[in-house]
């Protein structure tokens, strides 16, 4: 199997990451190459094997329906790109 | 061609915990932006999810309540998309495995008719921010106080062929999840929000038409008039040859139309996957038998019981059921009333119940706004009213009058009723003697209409029972009054 | 005192023959100084450290002290801290200040210990060479013309040059072993669950666990015996008793079963890395361990599975650094998508771009089930080879790389020859057990690592194995030459 130049830049588009017409070759023939390596895993039957989804069997711990969390906004938003009264800001959303 | 139209619901119910699905910041409605929005909510680097006890609770709740499978093992996944109302990029959502399979709703149509809808899932979900469009210097602005409040996303089978059942459906769903605790039902602040999957197809064919999703159906009346405006739409286009796309439109209530919502930039692809910071949810024997133990009566077995044990009109017993409180009213009304009355028939009780809180009370509540459990009329004042109807101490009629007085606050406690008509002396006029004095006098006064009535006029027996009620101030007994009149306009 | 073992530092904090700040000083000069060129700190912040340790010598002095009171250790910028920047190695976290602990972090900072700064490794921990960094390549000490190993490879670094006691690193596949084995000290994974991922900054999360690097067994334990704990705030966090991890160090090794699989011993692996670590087989044997053949069939799969469970993991994982709330944003955009692309495009590295990528395609529609769900499964028989082979064997034994520190640069523009080093390491992440690596030799002048991975939970044990080896070699206590 190998990618092509418009899978490449379709997965581009869906990870939201800027391919220039320029590298896209590169990166092709990377992911190519990496894909290679990984094809090696479609030889292997695996039928009636259940998928390990989780390093360890065990299953989940749930917590009580308590508030713990003060408002911390303040502290959050200095590391913040863009803020106005209390909102991050963003380039236009357009529904 | 004679259309179908075939509908399926999508309903998000945001989950009454105090705090997040996966956080333990506040839900709480209406704080100022992103000051609910903690660590994990606003996805900082290195958070992780732990999940609310309350909300796995709820969703067996309702598991429980619409018939369905609870999975004893559910499963999270990552729903992937870019999103600036979606901090990290994925939802954590149930895909595979959800926590709810299958179960059915039973609605009651206007005509009274009962059906079931079934339901395919119900899974948990986190739900997003909100993205504020007024202009902040042509940008939008982000509040995630609303990121990571439960959600349980109800999906129900396309089982709905017109606007009128979608929102049976929707109001019987909306009732439940109010009347099982686990939603506060405040469509206004987006706890309930449906989306409508719909599509037509030629009466009597087998194959569905492709659907269109509608978004945006903040209330029950934009959920009917969407889906009107969509099947027509759908008509048309269908009839003038064309072909329905697959999509997503938004209802403009304003203009009263659905319109396209996403240009076709990309194809969506979610990459779900199951979520490896959360391993499987676990629902033991023992908590499903717990939950269960903790359910109310559910609507449906109030509305048989109703029907069964008390004698009342499927309708009445709908209308009664609409919400637990309700139901809770009009049982305590009814108890009232037995105890006013021990020995007095049941159904004839409960039918006097009903009428009431189906109406005077309804109707009072309404013009108000008041909710019923705040009722300024108790259950048990409503009942001694009732009952002092029943043993003839007031009419009907004047008991609205009582109403209005205990409404107002005139008298308070359980016999606030008897109070009112004491200090009002709107007690009956049941003694014969005085009756027929006043009759007489009346029937005297008025030989014309007298003699209108023994040609045969039937309508001027009317003239004199209002002369009647004027006379006694409306507190002769109807049934006196009229028995006397008949005698003495016989003449 | 830099070559001083944790405990031999405890036992000089309490007899006050050095005070806690004197020793951050001294190991605060040294990353000045030396240590410089290593490249192998992100961020230090003297006053911060030394304020730490003006407290833990006051603790010392009020009698308080623990077994870490006053001792300085380097942190990978992975694990965020309060009021320190916490990077990643990233341009996307360049800006980025934590307004909270991890939960290791906060082990440590109750414990008394002193963060002595935040050590530089491959961006998003996505690397085998440490030179995929925002900050530039760290330098391997005993050659500065070779890469330290990764991804966390200023960790490794600064214990091998002497810059740190100890320092702590994450491991999702081979990040703590295989950068210990190339620069001559001893790291261990533990079992998964066992250290709180919480505050560790995702990689791939069925696959992170944080762990320690120190210069001895011994040392590990003690830092393990304070990383190590329940968390409620990771749900893979595992709610299990306190153990001490010292306590099998003087266990014999006799009546112990050693398993050599030959998978680890084929067609890829150095020839004077192979002899290194048949000599320290031969070692473990003198010293009463029975040597026994096992067998890892799906051996070769590991590393096909783990670059796509890992990868997908990650895309996913990384999504979040979207220059909305915080990090990097993109100076120039047309709208909300670009504003998206270009800081994605310009805050991350070309190695964790290519890995997003890769985990973008194999979650994909319609290639979930061929590269995905098929890992996943290889996942379940590599972890059932480990299951089979435990039942004949109580720790695994062989190399933790295929070869000693390549040169800087030798693979940068070659991903799969960069991914091949964690040949002998992935294993034992998609299975979730713990493994460590120390120093057995020398190769061509460069250190060779031993791996041991043990069954679930057998930490202790493997650290036991690990001190009794060291009690009879002193491999571990070679220093390079420039930082003596």
């Amino acid at each position: 199997m190998s990618l092509t130049l418009s899978e490449v830049m379709r997965i581009a588009a869906l990870a939201r990451i800027a391919v220039t017409p320029q590298e896209a070759e590169a990166v092709q023939a990377q992911l190519n190459g990496i894909f290679g390596l990984l094809e090696k895993i479609n030889a292997v039957d695996t039928s009636g094997v259940e998928p390990m989804y989780h390093a360890r069997d065990v299953t989940l711990r749930l917590r009580d329906d308590e508030v713990t969390e003060p408002d911390r906004r303040a502290a959050f938003q200095a590391v913040a790109p863009q803020v106005e009264a209390g909102l991050y800001l963003v380039p236009k959303v357009i529904e | 061609m004679k259309w179908e139209t075939v509908i399926g619901l999508e309903t998000h119910v945001q989950l009454s915990t105090r705090s997040k699905i996966f956080s333990g910041a506040s839900t709480a409605f209406g704080a100022p932006p992103n000051t609910q929005a903690c660590a994990v909510d606003i996805a900082l680097p290195g958070v992780l999810p732990v999940l609310n006890r309350g909300a796995v609770e709820r969703a067996i709740r309702f598991g429980l309540a619409v018939g369905a499978e609870v999975r004893r093992r559910s499963v999270f996944a990552r729903k992937n998309y870019f999103y600036p109302d979606l901090p990290k990029g994925y939802q954590i959502s149930q895909f595979e495995a959800p926590i709810v399979q299958g179960g059915a709703l039973r609605i009651v149509l206007a005509d009274g008719a009962e059906r079931a809808v079934r339901l395919t899932r119900a899974h948990l979900e986190e739900d997003a921010g909100k993205s504020l469009h007024e202009d902040f210097h042509g940008m939008s602005g982000i509040d995630l106080n609303r990121a990571g409040t439960p959600l349980l996303e109800i999906v129900s089978e396309p089982d709905m062929r017109s606007a009128a059942e979608a929102v049976a459906y929707a109001r019987a769903l909306h009732a439940l999840v109010r009347w099982i605790d686990i939603c506060d039902g405040n469509m206004q602040e987006g706890s309930f929000r449906c989306d409508a999957n719909v599509s037509v197809r030629p009466r009597g064919a087998a194959a569905l038409g492709t659907r269109c999703e509608i978004k945006n159906l903040n209330s029950f009346r934009f959920l009917e008039r969407a889906i009107e405006y969509e099947a027509r739409r759908q008509i048309a286009i269908i009839e003038d040859g064309g072909r329905i796309e697959l999509e997503t439109r938004l209802y403009d209530p304003d203009r009263d139309e659905t319109r396209s919502m996403r240009t076709k930039e990309e194809a969506h692809d979610y990459r779900y996957f199951p979520e490896p910071d959360l391993l499987p949810l676990e629902v033991s024997e023992a908590w499903l038998a717990e939950v269960a133990a903790s359910l109310p009566e559910l609507p449906v077995a109030r509305r048989e019981r109703y029907v069964r044990d008390l004698g009342l009109p499927a309708q009445d017993a709908a209308t009664l059921t609409a919400s637990r409180e309700t139901a809770d009213y009009f049982e305590a009304v009814v108890a009232g009333l037995a105890e006013a009355e021990p020995g007095g028939e049941r159904p004839a009780q409960a039918k006097a119940a009903a009428n009431w809180v189906a109406g005077e009370l309804a109707g009072a509540l309404n013009r108000t706004g008041v909710e019923i459990g705040a009722s300024p009329v108790a259950a048990r004042a409503l009942a001694r009213l009732i009952a002092r109807i029943r043993d003839d101490t007031i009419s009907g009629k004047i008991a609205k009058e009582v109403f209005d007085a205990m409404w107002a606050g005139e008298a308070g406690g359980e016999n606030a009723a008897d109070a009112i008509i004491e200090r009002r002396g709107l007690r009956q006029i049941t003694d014969a003697g005085a009756l027929e004095r006043i009759i007489e006098e009346i029937v005297a006064a008025n030989p014309a209409q007298v003699a209108e009535y023994r040609s045969g006029k039937e309508k001027a027996f009317n003239y004199f029972v209002g002369q009647a009620m004027k006379a006694t101030k409306s507190k002769g007994n109807p049934a006196q009054v009229a028995e006397i009149l008949k005698r003495k306009l016989a003449g | 005192m830099i070559d001083a073992s944790i405990s031999e530092l405890a036992a000089a904090l309490a007899a006050r023959r050095i005070s806690s700040v004197e020793l951050t000083r001294l190991f605060l000069d040294r990353i000045a100084g030396p240590g410089a060129p290593l490249n192998a700190f992100i961020a230090v912040d003297p006053e911060r450290s030394l304020a730490q340790a003006r407290a833990a010598d006051g603790r010392i002095a009020a009698g308080a002290a623990g077994p870490l009171t006053g001792i300085p250790i380097a942190h990978k910028d992975i694990f965020v801290a309060e009021g320190w920047p916490s990077t990643c190695a990233s341009r996307m976290l360049a800006n980025f200040v934590s307004p909270y602990d991890a939960h290791v972090i906060e082990r440590f900072n109750a414990a008394g210990a002193v963060i002595l700064g935040k050590t530089n490794m491959d961006e998003f921990a996505m690397g085998s060479s440490s030179e995929a960094s925002w900050y530039g390549a760290v330098r391997n000490p005993w050659d500065t013309g070779r890469v330290p190993g990764g991804s966390s490879g200023g960790s490794a670094a600064a214990v091998a040059a002497r810059l740190a006691p100890a320092a702590t690193g994450t491991d999702t596949g081979g990040s703590i072993r295989q950068p210990a084995a190339l620069c001559g000290v001893c790291g261990l994974k533990p079992t998964y669950g066992v250290v709180s991922r919480y505050g560790m900054i995702a990689f791939a999360s069925s696959l992170d666990q944080g762990g320690p690097f120190a210069r001895s067994a011994a040392d590990l334990a003690a830092l393990m015996n304070v990383m190590a704990g329940f968390d409620p705030r990771d749900s893979t966090s595992l709610e299990r008793p306190a153990e001490d991890y010292a306590r099998e160090l003087e266990r014999p090794l006799a009546g112990l079963r050693v398993g050599v699989p030959s998978e680890y011993f084929g067609a890829g692996l150095a020839a004077d890395v192979a002899a290194a670590v048949e000599g320290a087989i031969e070692a473990l044997e003198r010293l009463g361990a029975e040597v026994v053949d096992v067998h890892l069939p799906n051996a070769g799969l590991s590393v096909p599975a783990y670059y796509v469970i890992a990868p997908a993991e990650a895309s996913s994982n990384l999504s979040r650094y979207d220059g909305v709330r915080y990090g990097y944003r993109a100076t120039e955009y047309d709208g909300l998508i670009d504003m998206y692309r270009r800081t994605r495009a310009e805050g991350f590295g070309p190695e964790v771009k290519r890995r997003i990528l890769v985990g973008t395609y194999v979650l994909s529609h319609g290639y979930y089930d061929a590269y995905y769900l098929k890992a996943q499964k290889i996942r379940r028989l590599i972890a059932r080879d480990f299951a089979e082979a435990f039942k004949g064997c109580d720790a695994i034994v062989g190399p933790t790389t295929p070869s000693v520190a390549f040169r800087l640069g030798e693979k940068v523009d070659d991903p799969v020859q960069m991914y091949l080093n964690d040949i002998y390491t992935v294993a034992a992440n998609l299975a979730g057990l713990p493994a460590l690596s120390i120093p057995c030799g020398f190769a061509g002048g460069m250190p060779v690592g031993l791996q041991l991975v043990g069954d679930y939970f057998a930490e202790a044990r493997l650290l036991g194995i690990a001190h009794r080896f060291q009690q009879a070699t002193d491999w571990h206590r070679r220093t390079p030459q420039s930082f003596a």
